[in-house]
């Protein structure tokens, strides 16, 4: 387990806790340091907590009664529970399990949708700038040019999750948050998101949940490997993957349970 | 066990046939009253079916009598209920939609407060208030305080009775809108209002429309509450304090009067048509703005 302060991190976990009820933590006492343009997955069984830390981090969590969060998340050195969370939403961009374009918005509007949600405006070069600069980021632009203005729900599952990526880089978040973003795809648009994930890691620093053990083999630097709620291993993917130092880790990676 | 021919599948295959048969006369049989109506209206209104009807005001009882002795069709038209009922219908419309709109909200972000089935069980037992109760009740909220029958009373009446429709159909068409689409719009920074105001409620539009539509449809006709608040007029006013006629009311008058019963017909086939085609029109928008 790595806990040492390290002021490069973008992202620091301290002793976060989530709880659904009173005294039952979904997610206990984590505590991790993420570095600048690297990819992290959280893997784990279902039900073990991965979602739940990865929406504590853009404080999604608050949309629901009941759910409680302690600790410390530190984005950037700002503790995000004393940030504006509309802020802290923008720096920590999240995709979702299940592509989910905004139904009434163009292609266009879907990219810009943040800015239009956060009353930014922006001036017709700006936005087609903006546009083509997302869309292209994701691979989406030659595939979509011609049909800016038609529906984003239109597209394949595949190209709509990568509307999503798209629509999230396009307000330039400090990090990037990956809820499963692949689970509901198929397998060659699987390999096109994987390969963007690894693209991006050079402007972006990304976290993905990832029930898939090789899925987090093939892009990932750093893995955490959550049992039960509870962080048991965070270290280098390779290293987990060849020399675990955790029984548990390693009785899941070889798919002694799961 | 005996094989007899009721076990065997020949026996079932012409049951479920004769059920699916029964299914088909049954929905036949039930369409009948619409079609009876329709026939009924259309063959006894289509001679006063004219462009008078939508141009002049309803005749006094005296001109309509002249015109039957002299077996003229009856002059004048239900111009007067035309224009009222497209008043009331404008303000009940601005007086229900909004504040059923965002009680809808509430209903659909809150499902499980107390308060909130508490303001969904009152919603479910507005909309079974009869329409002269609330005609009555109207009468001495709105006509007595204004010492006066209006048309703004009348619009209050029937923005009452479209209030729980309106309502259920906004939280219910909030609420088959996925939870991740909440989730996205906060994800990238929106304010809660901006997300509910740029993406939620544009794309429960549809159901919220059709509901509101519904509803103006379905008080369209009412007479009862009308007759206690908005009164009737024999003049085209578009005062709001002032009492004015509406087709339903109209059609009440003229069933009252034996000389003007012409022209029952006529408006009776008019109302239907109308609240007939803003129910095409809400389906059609249903199904042309249906969320992919």
């Amino acid at each position: 387990m790595e806990n040492s302060i390290n002021t490069d991190y973008i992202l620091e976990l301290k002793e976060v806790s989530v709880a659904y009820s009173p005294g039952k933590n979904a997610v206990d006492k984590v505590s991790a340091g993420i570095c600048p343009h690297t990819v992290t997955a959280i893997m784990g069984p279902s039900g073990c907590g991965k979602s739940t830390l990865l929406r504590a981090i853009n404080r999604l969590h608050e949309l629901y009664q009941d759910i409680t969060t302690t600790g410390e998340i530190l984005l950037k050195g700002q503790n995000v529970f004393k940030m504006n969370p509309m802020k802290v939403r923008r720096l920590a961009g999240m995709v979702f399990q299940r592509p989910n374009p905004f139904p009434t918005m163009s292609i266009y509007g879907n990219v810009l949708a943040g800015y239009k949600l956060n009353n930014i405006r922006l001036s017709r070069s700006e936005k087609d700038a903006i546009v083509e600069q997302s869309l292209r980021s994701v691979n989406l632009w030659e595939e979509v040019k011609d049909s800016l203005n038609q529906k984003g729900t239109f597209l394949s599952g595949g190209q709509q999750q990568r509307l999503c990526i798209a629509r999230t880089l396009a307000l330039k978040p400090e990090l990037l948050l990956m809820d499963e973003p692949t689970s509901a795809l198929d397998p060659i648009s699987t390999a096109r998101i994987e390969e963007l994930i690894l693209e991006l890691k050079e402007q972006y620093t990304t976290i993905i949940v990832t029930h898939n053990m090789s899925q987090a083999a093939r892009i990932s630097d750093n893995s955490m490997f959550m049992y039960l709620g509870e962080l048991v291993e965070f270290g280098t993917t390779k290293q987990m993957f060849t020399k675990p130092v955790n029984k548990r880790t390693e009785d899941y990676l070889t798919g002694a349970f799961g | 066990m005996k094989k007899t021919f009721f076990s065997g599948p020949r026996y079932r295959l012409a049951k479920s046939r004769l059920f699916f048969y029964a299914v088909c006369a049954f929905s036949f049989v039930s369409l009948i009253p619409l079609f009876l109506i329709l026939g009924e209206l259309v063959q006894k209104g289509y001679k006063q079916f004219n462009i008078d009807l939508f141009t002049r005001v309803a005749p006094s009882s005296m001109e309509a009598m002249l015109a039957r002795i002299s077996d003229d069709p009856l002059p004048g038209g239900i111009l007067n209920g035309l224009t009222g009922t497209l008043l009331i219908l404008t303000i009940a419309i601005l007086l229900a939609i909004p504040s059923g709109i965002a009680t809808g909200i509430y209903l659909a972000e809150k499902q499980d407060k107390p308060l909130a089935r508490f303001v969904r069980s009152l919603s479910d037992l507005l909309q079974g208030i009869p329409s002269i109760v609330i005609g009555v009740i109207v009468y001495i909220w709105v006509v007595k305080p204004m010492s006066g029958y209006s048309a703004l009373a009348g619009s209050v009446a029937l923005a009452i009775m479209m209030l729980p429709m309106v309502i259920r159909s906004t939280e219910e068409s909030l609420k088959m809108l996925p939870l991740s689409l909440k989730e996205a719009g906060l994800s990238l920074g929106g304010s809660y209002s901006r997300v509910m105001m740029r993406i939620l409620l544009p794309s429960a539009f549809s159901g919220l429309f059709t509901g509101s539509l519904l509803a103006v449809s379905r008080v369209m006709g009412e007479t009862a509450p009308l007759l206690v608040t908005a009164l009737g007029a024999s003049t085209v006013n578009w005062d709001l304090s002032h009492p004015v006629s509406a087709v339903s009311l109209l059609i009440w008058e003229f069933y009252n009067d034996p000389n003007l019963a012409g022209l029952i017909w006529s408006s009776s086939l008019l109302l239907l048509l109308l609240v007939l085609g803003i129910n095409l029109f809400a389906k059609s928008i249903a199904q042309k703005w249906k969320i992919q």
